[in-house]
């Protein structure tokens, strides 16, 4: 668990990441012999940015490019375009002074085995993230023993500290156990592990509650904020739920057709929804009172791929108050409508 | 459309043991033995509950003792003048060959040799040419279909445009032109035909469920952890894709022996005894011919075949039910 | 009892249910009691493996072959379904009682023509005499769910998810069923798809006064569109009462411990409460109330003996130390940290 200790963990407040127009389109139709003609947008243009001990919630439908944005800020994916730019500790220019911010594109070799000691990922499928064939213990320590990081025995009470931290007690009663043998929310808390291992300054969450049970969902979140809060660990939450998300983030950015189209503090966002899709989608939570009233839906049509998508906002074919300025010019910049509050909508 | 009812029992009989590992590596061994022990008896009452499973163990086991009886009796009871397989001459008979009697069980052979030494003689070198090309098969299709599977693209390309020319070739006419052009031992034969089935058929089998294994998460959270290339195909593809190779080596051994068979029937290999020269002999010989009369020159070799074959497809469709559990029938 | 009819459509009488596994005997349905009225949505929450999926497998005597009846009855009409035949049953299933399956993706064939498949079941069952005539019926219910009638000659995989799951709807509508099952009709959509099959779910069943039952481990879905909510735990329904005043006053504090786990939207932002531990093991559930090893008000008698049922107006509870007032819901403080 001393594995970075050289290494002054960021202050909060620092800028951890930095995310300017980024792009990452996927070819359809493509095979050996034939170029791709048409392609799905899945991240079109976002930018924002995340400080040290920060959390923002990624909020949108499936299909929205939310996972993808994940991908791309842990590198399982590069950009078509666009920057990221990280200041991890431990990851500097080699020439230049501590914690110059570091382009995603420069991340490569032995910066890049440093990099995955710094930017960690939870993956949404507790059942599927892990190899059924291997034991709990070799699933913590892999990030370690990729690495190289201690001996065999370290690890073996590196791994035994985490599985306590997160709540697997003793850890001797499921070192050796497979990922079959425990239920869904312990694999969570293992891959919560598995993450956490490294002791990482930034980690990417995709939808890790929304496969589990009710009662183990609260344990996953509160034991998130715990660890993430006690270790001053910064988060990007993937998820569909915007209940889940302003329980467990600062900000909230919600996403549509790969554009982010509202980013605000969690709270100002869910009271003072400015762009039309964020209320289509508050009215459409339900809500756990029976005496509690929603609104009508407030927009029409369905979802659809963004393959191609046409000029104009994203939005226009489902919004209320679409009109033909939407549809005739380019999809509206993003604007700070209220303190910390981004919107991008002609209309409001 | 009804789901069947999944209660994961944590805390059922089936525990493995707890380990209290400690600072020791070698209890760390012991604890990862134990666990494997542990697995290995999960996966053997599933294959001993298949009735199929338990009839090919218990007839590859009858096999496994003609071929350890072998050297015991020549060692014991049987002279080597008389019982040698090959050099060997039973000037006990008269007429040659000689049906069954207490000094020859089944019988000798149109050259006066002991059908029944060389029955369980050539038992062992079936087994050896079974199991050599079926592992040569496995590991070349499991790195082949696991690489394939990873890198996608032209690696892939290659090798999947090679098995499908080996799948196009006949298989058996090949071998024929091959032991016509070299002189096949039993070991060149297993090489041979373990490459044609690891580059074949098997290659494509396994890289498909090598697909299915690379789109996972856990090869992405290999991938975040830090692990390169080398280590998502050896640790995570390979070791998910073991099960239905083992599969495969199972089907590959009957296809071995039957291959052995038809080459030597037709007089093609270089071997000093098997089941498909014992048929050869008799063939050669004119004894076909005879009907049922020189019975013990046929069917002891001819029932042989059939059954260790049999036995080795039967313990693959058994493993089939350990392996993928769709097919495990709910116990009622 | 919202309404005030003398029989009610459903009546299930002390089911239980368990499954032979191969680890051993699972008790999945522990003497279950409910009764549904006429127009009547009633809800059945609990985690997965509670039973509640077993419950309706029972109710439409669809049970794997590990299944075994150990008691009850299932009264539609004042009729018990359990002993019947399988040709027997087959008219009671889809013409009394439809199910609205959980996976929508699953449930369509994918070679066959969506409307061919809802117009096969409604000649199955003879409603219609002519095919034109079903036909008709299908274009009806096509509009019905909120789907065009074009869209019949298309097949699944030309469906979005919330398509499908119109057209599974549509397809359980189809024999003017009485009672409508749906398990977890909206799991796998977005939330704005979810919202509008919850309002046109709730539409169509208040046009038609159908009974239906909502089975969802979603509580905020079920607090919407049900009158009235059973709560299982471990084979067992726990809680059972109106929907408003099950979430006022949950008598269970297994019923308490869900609803403050859930979070929400609405309302000032509140510290989910966390409902330690696994559910029981139903091969050897625990002795006395099952949800004893979990539960922050056990004592002795919770451990040993079976608890009783209290009532409170229309709702009750099986419980030793029930709640007795609105638990309550701590202010945020360290919550979004």
């Amino acid at each position: 668990m001393e594995a970075n200790q050289a290494h002054t963990p960021p202050a909060a407040g620092d800028q951890l990441v930095s995310v300017s127009g980024l792009t990452r389109q996927f070819p359809v139709g493509r095979s050996l012999f034939r170029r791709a003609t048409s392609f799905i947008h899945a991240v079109d243009d976002v930018s924002f940015q995340l400080n040290a001990g920060d959390s923002l919630g990624l909020v949108g439908e499936s299909g929205c490019g939310k996972t993808t944005v994940g991908k791309l800020l842990v590198k399982l994916l590069e950009p078509t375009s666009g920057r990221i730019t990280y200041r991890l500790p431990g990851l500097d220019v080699a020439e230049g002074p501590e914690n110059v911010p570091l382009e995603a594109s420069a991340i490569n070799g032995r910066r890049l085995r440093a990099f995955r000691r710094q930017v960690q990922m939870i993956f949404q499928d507790p059942y599927e993230s892990m190899n059924p064939r291997r034991t709990i213990y070799d699933t913590i320590a892999e990030p370690l023993a990729v690495q190289g990081m201690g001996t065999v025995l370290d690890r073996v009470d590196m791994v035994s500290e985490i599985l306590m931290l997160v709540g697997l007690t003793p850890p001797a009663t499921f070192l050796f156990r497979h990922p079959h043998e425990l239920s869904g929310g312990q694999r969570q808390r293992v891959a919560i592990a598995r993450a956490l291992v490294v002791e990482p300054s930034f980690v990417v969450a995709d939808e890790p509650t929304s496969m589990l049970d009710v009662s183990s969902r609260t344990g996953i979140m509160n034991l998130m904020q715990q660890l993430a809060h006690g270790l001053g660990i910064a988060y990007l939450y993937v998820t569909h739920d915007l209940a889940v998300a302003r329980y467990m983030c600062h900000r909230i950015a919600v996403m549509y057709l790969g554009k982010i189209v509202e980013l605000g503090e969690t709270e100002e966002l869910l009271r003072n929804p400015l762009h039309p899709y964020t209320r289509a989608l508050l009215s459409a939570v339900p809500v756990p009172n029976p005496e509690y009233r929603r609104g009508p839906p407030s927009i029409v049509g369905d979802l659809t791929a963004p393959i191609d998508p046409p000029e104009g906002c994203r939005f226009y074919d489902r919004c209320p108050l679409a009109t033909n300025h939407c549809r005739d010019n380019p999809h509206p910049a993003f604007e700070e409508k209220a303190p910390d509050h981004w919107v991008a909508c002609y209309e409001v | 459309m009804i789901t069947p009812p999944n209660f994961p029992p944590p805390g059922s009989a089936s525990d493995p043991p707890v380990v209290e590992v400690g600072h020791s590596r070698v209890r760390l061994l012991i604890a990862r033995t134990r666990l494997a022990l542990h697995s290995f008896r999960a996966g053997w009452s599933i294959f001993m509950e298949s009735a199929i499973g338990v009839l090919s163990l218990v007839i590859i086991g009858i096999f496994a003792i003609m071929a350890v009886a072998h050297p015991i009796l020549m060692l014991t009871i049987w002279d080597v003048d008389t019982y040698d397989p090959v050099t060997g001459y039973a000037f006990d008979q008269v007429d040659q060959p000689a049906a069954p009697s207490w000094r020859h069980p089944l019988g000798t052979d149109p050259l006066g040799r002991d059908v029944l030494s060389q029955l369980l003689w050539s038992t062992r070198s079936e087994f050896v040419l079974g199991i050599t090309a079926a592992l040569v098969t496995v590991a070349i299709a499991t790195t082949v279909g696991a690489v394939s599977a990873y890198y996608g693209g032209l690696v892939d390309v290659f090798f999947m445009r090679l098995a499908d020319l080996i799948i196009a070739l006949p298989g058996i006419s090949l071998l024929i032109v091959l032991s016509a052009l070299f002189k096949l031992n039993l070991f060149y034969l297993a090489l041979v035909i373990g490459i044609l089935g690891g580059f074949g058929g098997t290659a494509i089998i396994l890289k498909s469920q090598a697909l299915s294994i690379k789109v996972k998460p856990y090869i992405e959270a290999a991938t975040v952890a830090g692990g390169g290339h080398f280590h998502i195909i050896f640790v995570h593809i390979i070791p998910n894709l073991l099960p239905l190779s083992l599969l495969y080596m199972m089907f590959t051994v009957t296809s071995a022996i039957f291959a052995e068979a038809v080459l030597s029937f037709l007089g093609l290999l270089d071997l000093r005894m098997s089941w498909g020269i014992m048929i050869h002999t008799a063939n050669t010989g004119g004894y076909l011919m005879g009907g049922t009369r020189y019975w013990w020159l046929v069917v002891p070799a001819g029932a042989s075949i059939t059954l260790l074959c049999s036995a080795f497809y039967l313990g693959g469709r058994a493993l089939d039910e350990v392996v993928n559990p769709r097919l495990r029938r709910r116990h009622d | 009892m919202t309404a005030s009819a003398a029989s009610p459509v459903l009546k299930v009488v002390d089911l239980s249910l368990r499954y032979l596994t191969r680890g051993g005997e699972v008790k999945a349905v522990q003497d279950v009691n409910f009764e549904l009225a006429q127009g009547e949505a009633l809800g059945l929450v609990g985690e997965s493996g509670c039973g509640k999926t077993s419950v309706a497998n029972c109710l439409m005597r669809l049970l794997p072959d590990n299944a075994q009846l150990v008691a009850g009855q299932v009264f539609l009409d004042g009729q018990d379904i359990l002993p019947l035949s399988e040709d027997q049953i087959r008219e009671y299933r889809w013409q009394r009682i439809a199910m609205v399956f959980q996976a929508a993706m699953n449930a369509l064939d994918p070679v066959y023509k969506v409307g061919q498949q809802v117009v096969e079941a409604i000649e199955a069952h003879g409603v219609e005499p002519t095919l034109s005539l079903a036909r008709e019926r299908v274009a009806g219910l096509f509009r019905m769910v909120g789907l065009d009638p074009a869209l019949m000659d298309r097949y699944p995989h030309e469906f979005s998810g919330g398509m499908r799951q119109r057209a599974v709807i549509a397809m359980a509508l189809s024999c003017d069923p009485r009672v409508i099952i749906a398990d977890e009709p909206t799991t796998a959509l977005d939330v704005i798809v979810q919202d509008r099959i919850l309002r046109e779910l709730k539409g169509i069943q208040q046009r038609l006064h159908m009974a239906i039952i909502y089975i969802s481990h979603d509580i905020a879905v079920v607090a919407e569109v049900t009158d009235r909510i059973g709560v299982m735990y471990a084979g067992r329904l726990v809680e059972y009462g109106p929907t408003a005043a099950v979430f006022r006053a949950p008598l269970h504090p297994y019923t308490a411990a869900l609803m403050g786990s859930f979070p929400s939207i609405a309302g000032e932002k509140r510290v989910l409460a966390n409902l330690s531990g696994e559910p029981p093991n139903l091969i050897d559930p625990p002795s006395g109330c099952p949800f004893h090893p979990r539960c922050v008000h056990a004592t002795d008698v919770c451990r040993q003996e079976i608890p009783p049922r209290v009532e409170r107006d229309d709702q009750w509870a099986d419980c030793w130390h029930p709640l007795e007032e609105v638990p309550s819901l701590q202010p945020a403080k360290a919550g979004g940290t």
